[in-house]
């Protein structure tokens, strides 16, 4: 789509397997599997998934801090995927990672000054020593730390303290992007409702765009204008954040909204678990990724991967089961808004 | 209060401090509550609260040096744990009293297969033959929700998924018929499918067994799916307590109001979300008054020096909080 910042086109990351005394390729983790999605900038696009559904390696692969197997990146126009060192690293300075563990990602020998500086000086921002030293401070500043954390450690700080550091990092080279792979999964409720309001601040302050990467679905909807769900490296349901979270069509969304917990007993309610296990990537099952633990599985759902398919406006799902029984069920209406009656 | 009968596990005035070098940390200082026979009692608190120390407290596991059970009484079939003989505590544990943790994983020995280490323990606990055993792990495997157990009983601990190991550690805590079921965030490191597959499998447990659950947890979430009786601890102290329904639908401590407003799903999307100020602070440094009073927002001069005591406001609610303590009852 032409307007956004960030556009992911059919993008694959396969990982050889490897066996055997010459190590030869004996299959794939098929970890990214044609994820396309784009976001526009100043908004905030979030993978959700469970564990080793791929949703990190996209983050990666669209950095190319692996090197993606097959598909496009294109950030603002420019292909990611062929651009050459000197390009790719004029693109990096413009998106940022932040991490979830922000105490693995900070050196323990660094001050907090030298670790957001050592950002701008990889990319030659804030020449001079007063400059950076300024520019430091001011970060500190956005990101809510008092000015004289830049000359202590890491491991002064706390969890919510640290992550605070990660994300003036981040901010240090003026990106655009912010790639945030769960970034407040680590951090107490009272802590990662502080980190949330900062990353919505920033971003109405700078304008800047998300690619938010996490497992929460309480936390996705709270920060999201768009929602991907990713199972087994593809996106099986996507659109924006209303649209998925009230009127979600998948069936593999319908089982990961039934089965967070909800903080409020008197809505406890008998639930479907969904049986099962994710699949071992290296061997995904045929057709629909899903349909071993899908409880509308038809014999149809072996044979072939299902592709996504508008149902109303920017909202996709990739499941024709699903989409035929909601148009039955409300006719020419949001699919969706049916699936109370049956559900 | 409960009826003494209905009562499986007692914590009278427990105090666990931990003596470092930075000073004394009083990770659990003076908390008492009961885990009642058939239900589930959460303890919910943030990371430092002091919840896991509480549980670790009740099996005497907590390590020694640094820490040390400082006073108080673990009541638990008429006699106090804290007072018996190692020996003894040793056949409660896992007997009587079974813990499960956070992370499946090492919790585990790598190098056996799992159905070797449930036999151990159920030859160990209930002394029986190696045939026996095998056919008790099968069946407890079985009863696990684990597909084709007896084939499972030959894997080691890395061939299974998270979700699969941690049900083994639950037959493994079942194996030989506890009163009383520790869980120590067990479903933190699952994924929200597998977490709603386990907690559904204690509930059904539970009911055929009829076993107390002390479930510790910090996700709020959890515990209104599971629990009937909540603990809410902050900085080594119980700050409230309450029947489930009535602790979300009327929360009277400023810290337990703060952690609902903080969570996501009570807001609308994008707003800004309400926050407690400040962090927790360190165990070795906790404030004199109110632990909480820096970062309460209705603390009050009282808050800065002295402690609030423990008062019952109404049938089985309480909070240990100068702002309600005039008209409660104490406990």
């Amino acid at each position: 789509m032409s307007g956004d910042l960030l556009s992911v086109q059919d993008l694959v990351m396969h990982f050889p397997v490897r066996q055997g005394v010459f190590s030869r390729t004996v299959g794939a983790v098929r970890a990214v599997d044609g994820v396309s999605f784009g976001i526009p900038a100043g908004t905030t696009l979030s993978l959700v998934g469970e564990s080793g559904s791929g949703k990190t390696t996209t983050g990666r692969a669209i950095l190319r801090l692996i090197e993606p197997t097959g598909g496009s990146v294109y950030f603002d126009g420019v292909d990611v995927s062929t651009a050459d060192k000197a390009v790719l690293r004029g693109l990096r300075k413009r998106m940022q990672l932040i991490f979830q563990d922000p105490y693995g990602s900070l050196n323990p020998r660094m001050t907090v000054f030298s670790v957001i500086a050592e950002a701008m000086a990889v990319h030659r921002i804030g020449r001079r020593g007063a400059d950076r030293r300024k520019r430091v401070l001011a970060l500190l500043d956005m990101v809510g730390l008092p000015a004289e954390a830049a000359d202590r450690y890491p491991h002064e700080f706390s969890g919510g303290q640290r992550q605070r550091i990660g994300i003036a990092r981040a901010l240090a080279v003026n990106p655009d992007l912010i790639i945030a792979d769960e970034p407040v999964s680590a951090l107490d409720v009272s802590i990662q409702a502080q980190i949330l309001n900062l990353l919505i601040e920033l971003q109405e302050r700078l304008g800047l765009t998300y690619l938010f990467i996490g497992h929460d679905l309480s936390v996705v909807r709270h920060i999201s204008d768009q929602v991907a769900v990713i199972y087994m490296g593809r996106i099986v349901e996507i659109g924006p954040a209303e649209a998925v979270f009230d009127h979600p069509t998948h069936p593999y969304t319908k089982a990961l909204l039934a089965a967070a917990p909800v903080a409020n007993p008197r809505a406890r309610k008998p639930r479907r678990a969904l049986p099962g296990d994710v699949p071992s990537p290296v061997n995904p099952p045929p057709g629909c990724p899903f349909h071993p633990r899908c409880p509308d599985a038809t014999p149809s759902c072996r044979e072939c991967v299902p592709k996504l398919q508008e149902i109303h406006n920017g909202h996709r799902v990739a499941c024709p089961v699903a989409i035929k029984v909601g148009h039955h069920a409300a006719d020419h209406h949001h699919p969706g808004e049916s699936h109370g009656s049956h559900d | 209060m409960l009826n003494q009968d209905h009562i499986a596990l007692s914590i009278r005035n427990l105090r666990t401090w931990f003596h470092t070098d930075q000073g004394i940390a009083r990770a659990v200082d003076d908390v008492s509550f009961d885990v009642p026979t058939g239900k589930t009692l959460a303890v919910v608190g943030e990371s430092g609260c002091g919840k896991s120390v509480t549980a670790l407290s009740i099996l005497r596991l907590v390590p020694t040096p640094p820490g040390r059970i400082e006073g108080g009484e673990i009541l638990f079939g008429g006699q106090d744990l804290l007072e018996l003989p190692l020996g003894e505590m040793r056949a409660i544990r896992g007997n009587d009293i079974s813990m499960i943790f956070q992370e499946p994983m090492t919790s585990m020995n790598p190098v056996f297969r799992v159905g070797g280490q449930i036999m151990a323990a159920i030859r160990l606990h209930r002394g029986l033959s190696k045939d026996e055993a095998r056919r008790e792990a099968i069946a407890l495997l079985d009863r696990v929700g684990i597909p084709a157990p007896e084939l499972r009983v030959n894997d080691y601990p890395h061939h299974m998924s998270g979700g699969m190991l941690q049900r083994v550690m639950i037959a493994l805590a079942l194996a030989c018929g506890p009163k009383v079921l520790i869980a120590d965030e067990p479903t933190t490191a699952l994924d929200v499918t597998i977490q709603a597959q386990i907690l559904d499998l204690l509930k059904t447990l539970q009911k055929d067994t009829g076993m107390a659950i002390m479930l510790i947890t910090h996700d709020l979430g959890v515990v209104a799916e599971v629990a009937d009786e909540v603990v809410v601890m902050y900085a080594g102290k119980k700050v409230e307590q309450a029947p489930v329904n009535r602790l979300f639908a009327a929360p009277r401590h400023p810290y337990t109001q703060g952690l609902f407003a903080s969570l996501p799903a009570t807001q609308q999307p994008g707003a800004r979300l309400h926050t407690i100020d400040g962090n927790v602070p360190a165990a070795t440094d906790f404030p004199r008054g109110c632990r909480f009073h820096p970062r309460c927002p209705k603390a009050m001069a009282r808050c800065r020096d002295e402690e609030p005591p423990f008062r019952i406001l109404e049938e089985r609610h309480g909070t240990a909080c100068w702002l309600h303590a005039e008209g409660g009852m104490a406990p």
